[in-house]
């Protein structure tokens, strides 16, 4: 029987490490790989014109693969359970495969189009490889709950098997004879689409700071490891005024697209690691960007309504502001902050801002000083950040946000002196914001507080050529942290009440002893608190933090409190 | 529920009309007869206490529904004891997420059980119009001896928004009316020095909490009033322009009950902006009048303004620095701040606070909460000061950024040598790094 397969690609959009691909191709005598281009998504949805252009390189780059296997990209455009029967049938398909989606929305997309298969006789072949672990066995070693705070998470993943290595890179020895049927209007019919024919204006449009695909993304990576081995240091690094610029080493979109592995990155990482210091244990956060990822698909993919604050059991329903105004100064750096302004340019211009710097707006536009919802920053996120992807960014706007994993509120990243801190010269907003040069490195983040003559000289008349500060920050945080207090607060009072079915909140004392792997130190290591890793379900808690006496880890509650009895609440 | 004898099926469907009251009342005096004979419970004869003691456990929507049952459980619905508590929540589709407490409901209230409210508390959003109309609620609450009130923004500040006058005059009707209000919230409303005198001539003998920070229409002589009247005060929260030494001497006096908990928001208008000093000898009087009074401190100050203050010992408690603090404060702090039990410095700057974060562990020997961001400490003056104050600390808070790796110490160690001299697990606040 002839074998005709199609390869689905959506994310994993490589060949290294494929392992949906690779053991697909097994038997095959045909093989089509496919990547199905919505056709009302590049209107309609709020994707912007960066993360098209990262995305068509990587098909094409992809599409450049295949052809020196002698196969093609088939770029449909449809819908999938419109397109894939059709498929079915055209090409006589007997086998599908494609890399496992966690997501809530691609676990239902996937179940449909499974439904179709089956329907039509068609194998189906899913493999993990967008994550480095089984997401769901996560899950269940936590007590059937994803973990929800860091830490808890670490000591859950010391506990899981090793992670897989990375399946072989489709090569022609690989496909073996296994052919791909390529017609002569392949091009016309299949081919990757330009960003003008999907619709955009690309005059003016400067080249990309980040080219897309999975050449680039292996070339980054080998850079990023010669750095890292180069400075023979693995700790963190310290924030300076270059780390805020898009690096050549940076990985984070290439993540996010697969274009690179993230099993790949972890074992090059652990190899390095291993080779420099002399074969230890690497520690854990060594791997820190990728399990922060894998924090998030974590506990995202159960959670359809993981990006919404209303009927999200995970996120405190805080009482944010409805304000277009406010949000669209935010997202089109018109805040009268150069600092934000000039990290949200970045992001428009570019596609990439520094962690920190995310930090920054986000705190700005939520808890810090807007007190606008996390919802709208992630929406904006989303069209604008090349490496936010559904679970990624939603999480860490709820994190940011406080809104979610027990994240403490007290610390608030003001607008001037973090920057200030961060690039004393002003550099960043210099190189962003370029009618700001002439402003000296004392004003540059507070350009009101600039005397007359300073402005003018600057040419720059704040009011005139920038606006002034949309808010007066230290009234803005001085009332939203009491807000914040509030709220927590008041979720304090349900304690007591058994209504506390909504939050599972973790009790810091569960956290079992330190991970396993402190052999080589020469410590002892602590029995591991078993017993907690399984408990089912979260106790009733106490909210970690003390709400009850002190000043902002809780405030004193109050002689009367009964008045704030949620009882009587009607929020239903 | 269960189903009666056939003649009482017509009680199983909503409210009953006025005819069949009698038969009603026929058959459920029966049903209760047969009940001591059968030993079968009905929930029609469930007592009222218990009704009342049931439908306070249930959210205002389920005993809305619960209420619509029958009459009996209608009746028990607008039990005075199910209406002393209520909380207002005023928000306008255009400025919040959140739903409103619905117009009928509150018509409801205000008609039936205005008289019954005793514990009031109004949530507003950023708009105008959810602040006036609490204001609205509030001026109609006539017949209310309310003993608590809370006017609560839950964003920007609405009642600051609102026309003065409107605002005065319904506050005004409360404090009038009340005569025994206990609490009272105000904080970010425009509330003035006459309508405090107006509080004070009505309720002087009653009120023991007073939280108004963000008050600008009031002045020290105001509050000052509200001191010298109120002996039972025992919680009060305002800011520190509103601070005198004076003030400090009356909450002091002999006739005054020991304070608990002050609060003082010290917060900047204006770069540069000059602060008055309090004597230490008023604090010293606070002291020996309340010697366990919480005080509670917020900083809103740009660096150089913290000049007057931690030049003396002062009987802080709890201590928190909003924007960035530098070096030589919290060495003052060290200094001068014996009785502090928790302190959270949002932001320093680049010079490690090591020095200054061991006077404390020395010198703060109450010190049980510390919160730390956007500073720097060298991991081995931090374990230090673990070591010092480790089984006092419940609350240890750094940002993972704050800790500087040295010659002893990495990252990766850190946590475990900590959570060693805590006696628990320990790791610092992770942001994620994606």
């Amino acid at each position: 029987m002839v074998i005709n397969t199609i390869h689905w690609f959506r994310k994993g959009l490589r060949l290294h490490d494929n392992p949906s691909l690779k053991d697909s191709i097994q038997g095959s005598d045909t093989l089509r790989c496919i990547y199905i281009l919505d056709p009302w998504f590049a209107g309609s949805s709020n994707v912007g014109i960066n993360r098209w252009r990262f995305l068509l390189h990587c098909l094409e780059d992809l599409d450049a693969s295949l052809r020196k296997l002698n196969s093609r990209l088939f770029v449909i455009r449809g819908q999938p359970t419109d397109v894939f029967p059709r498929l079915f049938k055209e090409w006589q398909i007997n086998r599908l495969s494609y890399e496992y989606d966690s997501e809530p929305f691609g676990k239902e997309r996937d179940a449909a189009i499974q439904k179709l298969a089956n329907e039509a006789g068609v194998e189906v072949t899913v493999r993990i490889s967008h994550t480095l672990y089984n997401l769901d066995k996560i899950i269940e070693l936590n007590g059937s709950q994803p973990p929800l705070t860091y830490k808890r998470f670490q000591a859950v993943i010391n506990r899981m098997n090793a992670v897989e290595m990375p399946a072989e890179t489709i090569t022609s020895e690989v496909l073996k004879n296994c052919v791909t049927p390529i017609s002569e209007e392949h091009d016309e019919k299949f081919g990757v689409p330009s960003l003008e024919e999907l619709g955009f204006e690309t005059e003016g449009l400067t080249t990309a700071v980040w080219p897309g695909g999975e050449t680039e993304a292996l070339m980054r990576l080998e850079r990023h490891l010669e750095r890292k081995a180069w400075v023979a240091n693995f700790e963190r690094p310290r924030m300076n005024a270059n780390s805020l610029l898009a690096s050549p080493t940076g990985l984070s979109p290439y993540l996010r697209f697969g274009c690179l592995s993230c099993r790949l990155f972890y074992f090059k990482l652990t190899d390095l690691y291993r080779k420099v210091k002399k074969n230890h244990t690497p520690p854990l956060s060594l791997y820190g960007q990728l399990l922060w990822r894998e924090f998030f698909y974590t506990t995202a993919t159960n959670n359809p309504c993981f990006d919404k604050m209303d009927g999200n059991p995970i996120c405190v329903q805080i009482p944010w502001d409805r304000n277009p105004e406010a949000l669209a100064k935010w997202a089109e750096g018109r805040t009268g902050f150069p600092w934000i302004d000039a990290i949200m340019t970045q992001l428009r211009q570019e596609g990439w801002i520094h962690h920190l710097a995310r930090h920054g707006v986000a705190c700005f536009l939520t808890r810090g000083d807007l007190w606008i919802s996390w919802e709208e920053g992630m929406k904006v996120f989303e069209e604008l950040l090349l490496d936010a992807d559904w679970s990624v960014n939603a999480g860490s706007w709820m994190w940011l946000s406080c809104s979610s994993f027990f994240q403490q509120f007290f610390h608030c990243y003001c607008p001037v002196g973090f920057g200030r801190r961060t690039d004393p010269n002003g550099d960043f907003i210099r190189s962003a914001r370029h009618f700001m040069k002439g402003f000296p490195a004392k004003y540059i983040y507070d350009p009101w507080n600039a005397p007359d003559e300073v402005q003018k000289a600057a040419k720059c008349i704040i009011g005139v050529h920038y606006p002034k500060p949309m808010v007066n920050h230290a009234e803005a945080s001085r009332i939203n942290i009491e807000r914040m207090k509030q709220i927590y607060q008041q979720l304090s009072c349900y304690r007591g009440l058994g209504m506390d079915h909504l939050w599972h909140f973790n009790h810091d004392d569960s956290l079992p002893s330190v991970p396993g792997n402190r052999m080589d130190t020469g410590n002892t290591s602590p029995k591991r608190n078993e017993a907690v890793i399984n408990t089912p379900a979260f106790p009733a808690v106490q909210l970690q933090l003390v709400y009850e006496k002190s000043c902002v880890f809780g405030a004193k509650l109050e002689l009367s409190s009964h008045h704030l009895n949620p009882i009587y609440m009607v929020t239903d | 529920m269960k189903r009666g004898l056939q003649g009482n099926e017509q009680e199983d469907g909503g409210g009953t009309s006025g005819g069949c009251q009698k038969t009603l009342k026929r058959s459920r005096k029966q049903r209760r007869e047969k009940d001591l004979e059968d030993g079968e419970a009905r929930w029609e004869c469930l007592p009222q206490e218990i009704l009342l003691h049931v439908f306070q456990y249930l959210p205002l929507l389920d005993r809305a529904f619960a209420s619509q049952v029958c009459r009996g459980w209608n009746e028990a619905f607008h039990m005075p004891e199910l209406w002393r508590c209520f909380e207002f929540e005023l928000n306008q589709p255009a400025s919040s997420y959140l739903k409103a407490t619905h117009p009928d409901l509150i018509k409801q209230i205000i008609k039936r059980h205005s008289d019954h409210l005793q514990y009031v508390s109004f949530k507003v959003d950023s708009s105008r119009e959810s602040a006036e109309a609490a204001c609205d609620i509030l001026s109609q609450l006539v017949n209310c001896s309310l003993k608590t009130l809370g006017l609560i923004s839950t964003a920007r500040p609405s009642f600051m928004e609102m026309p003065k006058s409107h605002f005065i005059s319904a506050l005004t009707v409360v404090f009038v009316n009340s005569k025994s209000l206990s609490s009272l919230k105000i904080d970010d409303t425009p509330v003035d020095d006459p309508s405090l005198k107006v509080l004070v001539a009505n309720n002087s003998d009653t009120l023991k909490l007073l939280k108004m920070s963000s008050c600008p229409h009031v002045s020290p002589a105001g509050i000052l009033c509200v001191a010298d009247q109120c002996h039972g005060l025992r919680e009060l929260a305002l800011n520190y322009h509103l601070l005198s030494d004076e003030l400090l001497i009356a909450l002091s006096s002999e006739k005054h009950v020991h304070l608990e908990h002050l609060r003082i928001d010290v917060v900047s208008e204006n770069p540069g902006q000059q602060f008055h000093t309090i004597k230490k000898s008023s604090w010293d009087a606070m002291k020996r009048h309340s010697p366990k009074f919480n005080l509670v401190m917020y900083f809103y100050l740009y660096e150089d303004e913290f000049g007057p203050f931690f030049r003396d010992e002062i009987p802080v408690t709890h201590l928190y620095f909003g924007r960035s603090v530098s070096k030589d404060v919290l060495g003052r702090v060290g200094l001068n701040c014996p009785r502090l039990v928790e302190l959270v410095v949002c932001a320093n700057g680049l010079r490690p606070l090591d020095e200054e974060l061991i006077r404390i562990a020395q010198r703060c020997t109450q010190l049980s909460a510390i919160g730390l961001g956007e500073c720097e400490v060298s991991c081995s003056a931090f374990v230090e000061f673990v070591k010092m104050c480790g089984d006092r600390l419940t609350q240890l808070s750094i940002m993972e950024e704050v800790l500087v790796p040295d010659h002893r110490y990495g990252l990766d160690d850190i946590h475990w040598e900590v959570s060693k001299h805590l006696g628990r697990v320990w790791f610092p606040d992770m942001m994620p790094t994606w």
